[in-house]
């Protein structure tokens, strides 16, 4: 439940854990032939793109390192920054609400909204509103949530679920956005077709209603600064800034870790978001607001600031730069085990590398066990991260966190452990270690033709798509010893076995085969 | 220069002519090589598991086996990467401060073999002959945790008679990430699947890295599908030379879907390393 005391992200509310874990989920995803496609096909144009717009960028490497350093220096003093913007937003005019978790945000919108007099609310996409489940909290309290980010309403209406931090609907096809469109929103024209624009034009019509009917809007936020209390949406579409400005109440939900100190560190940051994760130059859209302005644009602004488990992923000295994210989706797009499973398999609103480092800090890693292991640790995510979190340590730490966890929980080890522990006393000596390669050899007899097919459990998952190697009938170090005899001298220019290791293992005779 | 070897758990006991093969080639190049018997495993399988506190008397191993030694050589990139990027950090999770700093001077000597080959021993051209036509996969953990970047390839370009082809979406990972295989075996199917098809279309017989564990995972998947492309480590083709013609295999190792064996004639070695019953 904790990590060092801090409070996790609770149970049974919001969109952080999985009802299975990652390779269950995994298979099921991977046999969808549809999913695949469209996924490689995404993700392989996002690719490009982004290669593109970061070749052209001759300081690219400068800017990595200055993201990185701006986000450091604001996590080491983030107290002090989230009091900072607190009191700009107030002197603007705004109203700023601290929530402990997802529970409490979720009932601090709701009475909001209720204030407000609104059954309706317009949405801006934003992962922090799904990270809680406050559509979900919102139609408990009578209120509807209509969300405006195209793709969004593509997962809306499909009663699905997002499977990409940045592109939500990027499982889909555009055959099967319009049978979503005809089956869902009723007022469409049944000739539509699967032209991109078609479909734009029809979510447009769809929204507008609802843009201008709408008393309050709900967005979650790219940056805020601290220095001046300035909020900011980066967007492609407009239709955030049509839920930004239209509605008289305003209410942004933002995950604390999103405060930058200054308003000059937005000129980092404003390269590094659009090009990491659209590819482009530049967003479409930016919208910046600060507090209230008489006349224009809402004049009720609420603030809610979001721990959910983000204190105790700060007081990770490995772990809390998963904070730093700027949510570009960049590691999803060259991750080699996302492009073949999609979003859903991580069970999180939060997908991909940085889903798999993120969700299991905020959660507490056991609750998410499984996602720590979902990733070959190829290293893609780290090269192509704008604020260079480093994922494949975080993974490989949070892997030794939920074998330490599972250790003091007292849970029996599994066969996992007890190989493990097996592996680590037979290497530690030389004299096991030869006996286990003596043990090794008897595998030979499995061997047909050259290869061996199948191996019983847990080596069978191995097996079951490939062949396994047929143990050789000598080691290497056997033919070293018959190579070059006994009289080497070690490294040292001493007889090899005067540097004996410790580990139990037997020095001279005990280690010369 | 007298020259360590790590030959790696995983070479020593399932793919020793990976050892033999780099042995031959230093030693070729007029290099001595010691083999540090007490040498055993870099612990990498246990610390990306999260196993890191069985991990630790693997790595104190390792430094007191190898910190006497000048230079160490290890033939893979993954084993490599976690002598230089993971030992001192499990020192130092358990608090062991003085092994962190033996264990960062230690991996400050030691190389992955393309490393040592252009780096230190300042040699791209080794001498071989290997007439295939053979594509080349860059692992990981060399390409993006030792940044060998093209070195492997710029000793393969100088191979005679090796037909260089370039391979489809070289740098994505091949799916075999340790244990993930076995903890995660569709999705690394799904990779092997994809990686697998990259090779088929470069119609090369063979594909070569610098790392067994990979090589065991794409020779395993094409094994399976007969696909008669065989995996070849980096340091076995560096071997070949015209006059010696390929290392005779010393046991079964990988397996392949088709063997390319040189003539008897000429062999290096073969009386001494292939074995007695040895099968086909």
């Amino acid at each position: 439940m904790t990590f060092l005391g801090m409070p996790t992200a609770p149970r049974g509310v919001g969109h952080l854990r999985g009802a299975e874990s990652f390779p269950v989920a995994a298979r099921r995803a991977l046999a969808d032939s549809q999913l695949r496609r469209n996924l490689g096909k995404a993700t392989s144009t996002i690719r490009a793109k982004r290669a593109a717009a970061v070749g052209e960028l001759p300081d690219w490497e400068q800017l990595r390192d200055a993201g990185e350093a701006i986000k450091a220096e604001t996590m080491a003093h983030l107290d002090r920054y989230l009091e900072q913007l607190e009191t700009r937003v107030i002197e603007h005019g705004g109203t700023v609400h601290w929530a402990r978790d997802a529970g409490e945000a979720n009932r601090i919108v709701a009475d909001l909204v209720t204030a407000a007099g609104a059954t309706e609310v317009v949405k801006v996409k934003s992962l922090a509103t799904d990270e809680i489940g406050l559509n979900d909290a919102l139609a408990a309290d009578g209120i509807a949530a209509y969300e405006t980010d195209l793709a969004e309403l593509i997962v809306q209406l499909g009663q699905d679920r997002p499977s990409h931090i940045l592109v939500p609907a990027i499982h889909r096809n555009r055959a099967e956005i319009r049978e979503i469109f005809l089956r869902e929103m009723g007022d469409v024209d049944p000739a539509l077709t699967d032209d991109p624009a078609a479909l734009a034009e029809a979510a447009r019509l769809h929204l507008r209603r609802k843009f201008l009917s709408a008393r309050v809007g709900v967005s979650g936020a790219n940056f805020a600064i601290a220095e001046t209390g300035t909020l900011c949406v980066v967007e492609s579409e407009g239709n955030g800034r049509m839920c930004l400005t239209l509605p008289q109440t305003l209410i942004t939900v933002m995950g604390i870790e999103k405060v930058l100190p200054s308003w000059a560190d937005l000129e980092v940051f404003l390269q590094l978001l659009p090009r990491s994760s659209t590819g482009e130059r530049m967003n479409p859209y930016t919208s910046m607001w600060t507090g209230v302005t008489p006349g224009d644009g809402p004049q009720q602004f609420h603030l809610v600031l979001l721990d959910n488990g983000r204190t105790a992923t700060l007081a990770d000295r490995t772990g809390r730069a998963a904070l730093h994210c700027i949510r570009c989706s960049a590691c999803l797009n060259v991750c080699p085990v996302y492009e073949r499973v999609g979003g859903h398999a991580y069970g999180s609103v939060y997908p991909g590398p940085i889903g798999a480092v993120l969700s299991p800090q905020l959660t507490g890693v056991q609750d998410n066990a499984s996602l720590p292991y979902a990733s070959s640790l190829c290293g893609a995510c780290y090269d192509v991260c704008p604020v260079k979190i480093d994922l494949p340590a975080i993974l490989v730490d949070l892997r030794a966190r939920h074998v330490e966890e599972s250790r003091r929980e007292h849970r029996l080890p599994g066969p996992e452990a007890v190989s493990m522990a097996a592996a680590s006393w037979v290497m530690a000596s030389g004299g096991r270690y030869r006996a286990a390669q003596r043990a090794a050899r008897s595998g030979r007899v499995l061997g047909r033709g050259g290869r061996i097919r199948r191996l019983p459990p847990p080596l069978s998952a191995w097996t079951g798509a490939r062949d396994a190697p047929v143990p050789p009938a000598m080691t290497f170090r056997q033919w070293w010893q018959q190579e070059h005899g006994g009289n080497q001298p070690g490294p040292a220019g001493q007889p090899e076995t005067g540097s004996q290791p410790e580990g139990g293992s037997q020095p001279a005779a005990g280690d010369r085969a | 220069m007298r020259i360590a070897l790590f030959v790696t758990c995983l070479a020593d006991t399932l793919f020793p002519d990976v050892g033999r093969a780099t042995v031959t080639l230093l030693e070729r190049l007029g290099h001595q090589v010691v083999f540090p018997q007490a040498q055993t495993c870099c612990g990498q399988m246990h610390v990306n598991t999260g196993y890191q506190r069985e991990a630790l008397p693997l790595v104190r191993r390792f430094v007191e086996v190898f910190e006497s030694s000048d230079v160490v050589v290890i033939p893979s990139g993954s084993c490599a990467g976690s002598v230089r990027h993971q030992h001192a950090m499990v020192a130092r999770r358990f608090g062991d401060e003085r092994l962190a700093r033996r264990a960062q001077a230690v991996a400050g000597r030691t190389f992955e073999l393309s490393e040592l080959l252009t780096d230190v021993l300042g040699v791209e051209d080794v001498g071989a002959y290997y007439p295939h036509r053979v594509t080349y996969h860059p692992t990981c953990h060399s390409l993006r945790v030792l940044r060998v970047a093209d070195k492997p390839l710029r000793l393969l370009r100088n191979v005679a008679g090796l037909d260089l082809v370039e391979l489809p979406d070289a740098d994505v990972c091949c799916g075999f990430g340790g244990t993930f295989a076995v903890k995660n075996a569709d999705t690394s199917t799904a990779m092997l699947a994809d990686k697998m098809r990259s090779v088929l279309d470069t119609r090369a017989e063979v594909v070569t890295a610098g790392d067994s564990s990979c090589l065991m995972h794409i020779g395993g998947g094409l094994s399976r599908l007969r696909a008669g492309v065989r995996t070849v480590h980096l340091a076995e083709i560096l071997a070949s030379t015209r006059a010696a013609g390929p290392l005779p295999a010393g046991g079964a190792g990988r397996p392949r879907a088709g063997r390319a064996r040189a003539g008897t004639a000429g062999r290096a070695r073969a009386g001494t390393a292939g074995g007695a019953g040895e099968p086909g």
